[in-house]
């Protein structure tokens, strides 16, 4: 179980609770601080406040090995080298979830450049899903795919979820938010999130 | 060793050959007369004055002397190491890393120089500290500025692949590896292009002043070569010391990028 309480960041202030295998929408006007709030979490930003994962303080480990628990996904994730497979601990242990993910089982060498934005955002879902994190902060993981791939996606998380991991979605689609979120929260330009059934 | 002195009339004709490019730069209106006259006067200014200091400096053989005048060297090269970074380190680390490094790398080189291989009596001779350390400085100067100054850039620039490293779980070490080995590639890029190029299509000015001066060519290349040795540990030492602790600097003890810790654009 993952608790926030009293989470500082800016103007963001927040408290709540993930539970195992708990996927919970995080939606909002742009600008508003998701993308910070998801940060803060991941304690990828300075930030104030308590955060624990199955009861163990974050500030109790390492910050990496914090983040291999809790991994935060960006809509547009960065890459260090030049070809896709350089990116994977195991590139070969990772193809059947990059074919699942609708990309072909020979893209290893392909170089990063030649990507289009909804393959690189495949390949940075499929980087963090190897981590196998329990907790999973996803930032607007489908914006750059098409319906088909978005199903793909949200197939896999799902996936995931019925095996115990607990995920934070923020995405701007309501209907998607309503078919992968089991809680909705909202968030204002107070800061602070508002929890809304689905 | 005899060699021709010079009197300073016998400089006029060449300083004409700027006036010349002076003139050039108007009649072309390349509009670089005004920058090119501060800079030769400032360069006529700046020589006569050290060598008038150095005369006194080599008259006194002072330690405190000479070590007032390599501090007074040693912050001029952390001001120009400032003034060429685009981005600037936060508050007293500006200057603080340059002169650190800068410091570390050119005063241990030298000392080991003097203390194992010249040995002039007594060790801090300033007709030997002096001028070493003026070399090694001007190289570490440029290898340190280099470095820092890609380091910065390419992590504001990189700033997607470093969070994206770290957010995987990575080190601060893991995810800056890649612009850290930039840094110093550019940073060591000088001198290993002059390493390799020296002799072929330069000759050093050291070597060329001391064969001018009367001595053996093959003992002129002795001394040029220490002094190369010198130039490219001091280097190698201020770089490395420069971008790992600019890393340092740029991130936290919880792994993150701390590019907030950046100042904006400095000017020039």
């Amino acid at each position: 179980m993952l608790t926030v309480s009293g989470l500082k960041r800016l103007h963001i202030s927040v408290s709540f609770d993930l539970q195992d295998g708990e996927c919970v929408v995080l939606q909002g006007p742009s600008g508003v601080g998701k993308t910070l709030l998801l940060r803060a979490i991941a304690d990828l930003d300075p930030n104030e406040g308590t955060v624990k994962h199955d009861g163990t303080l974050r500030e109790a480990m390492p910050a990496p090995a914090w983040r291999k628990r809790v991994t935060y996904l960006a809509a547009e994730p960065g890459w260090w080298s030049d070809t896709v497979q350089e990116h994977f601990m195991g590139w070969g242990d990772a193809i059947p979830l990059v074919t699942r993910l609708g990309l072909p089982d020979d893209c290893g060498p392909w170089p990063i450049q030649r990507l289009s934005t909804g393959e690189r955002q495949r390949l940075g879902l499929a980087r963090a899903l190897m981590l196998r994190s329990p907790v999973l902060l996803l930032d607007e993981p489908t914006s750059a795919l098409d319906p088909a791939s978005a199903a793909g996606v949200e197939s896999l998380i799902a996936e995931r979820i019925s095996n115990g991991t607990s995920v934070i979605w923020s995405t701007h689609d309501d209907a998607q938010a309503r078919r992968v979120g089991s809680r909705i929260f909202t968030m204002g330009p107070d800061g602070r999130i508002e929890e809304n059934g689905r | 060793m005899t060699y021709i002195q010079l009197s300073y009339g016998d400089l006029v004709l060449p300083a004409l050959l700027v006036v010349m490019d002076g003139a050039l730069s108007l009649v072309l209106r390349l509009k670089l007369e005004k920058q090119l006259a501060i800079a030769s006067v400032r360069m006529v200014l700046q020589l006569v004055l050290v060598g008038y200091v150095l005369t006194f400096l080599f008259a006194a053989v002072s330690l405190l002397w000479t070590a007032v005048a390599a501090s007074i060297m040693v912050l001029f090269a952390s001001r120009e190491i400032v003034a060429r970074q685009k981005r600037r380190l936060p508050g007293i680390w500006s200057y603080g890393l340059g002169a650190g490094c800068t410091l570390l790398a050119a005063g241990t080189v030298t000392t080991f120089a003097l203390l194992t291989e010249l040995r002039p009596d007594p060790w801090y001779h300033p007709r030997y500290a002096l001028p070493l350390l003026g070399m090694i400085l001007g190289n570490t100067m440029t290898g340190i500025s280099l470095g820092l100054d890609v380091l910065t850039n390419s992590l504001v620039r990189e700033r997607a692949a470093v969070e994206a490293c770290l957010a995987l779980g990575g080190t601060r070490y893991q995810a800056l590896l890649p612009v850290i080995r930039d840094a110093l590639r550019s940073g060591f890029m000088p001198i290993m292009n002059s390493m390799a190029a020296i002799g072929l299509v330069s000759l050093p000015g050291m070597m060329t002043g001391q064969i001018i001066a009367g001595v053996e060519p093959i003992d002129a290349v002795k001394y040029q070569l220490l002094i190369m040795f010198l130039i490219a540990g001091g280097t190698g030492l201020g770089t490395l010391a420069a971008v790992l602790g600019g890393a340092h600097l740029l991130t936290d003890h919880r792994h993150r990028l701390r590019l907030d810790r950046i100042a904006a654009d400095g000017p020039g």
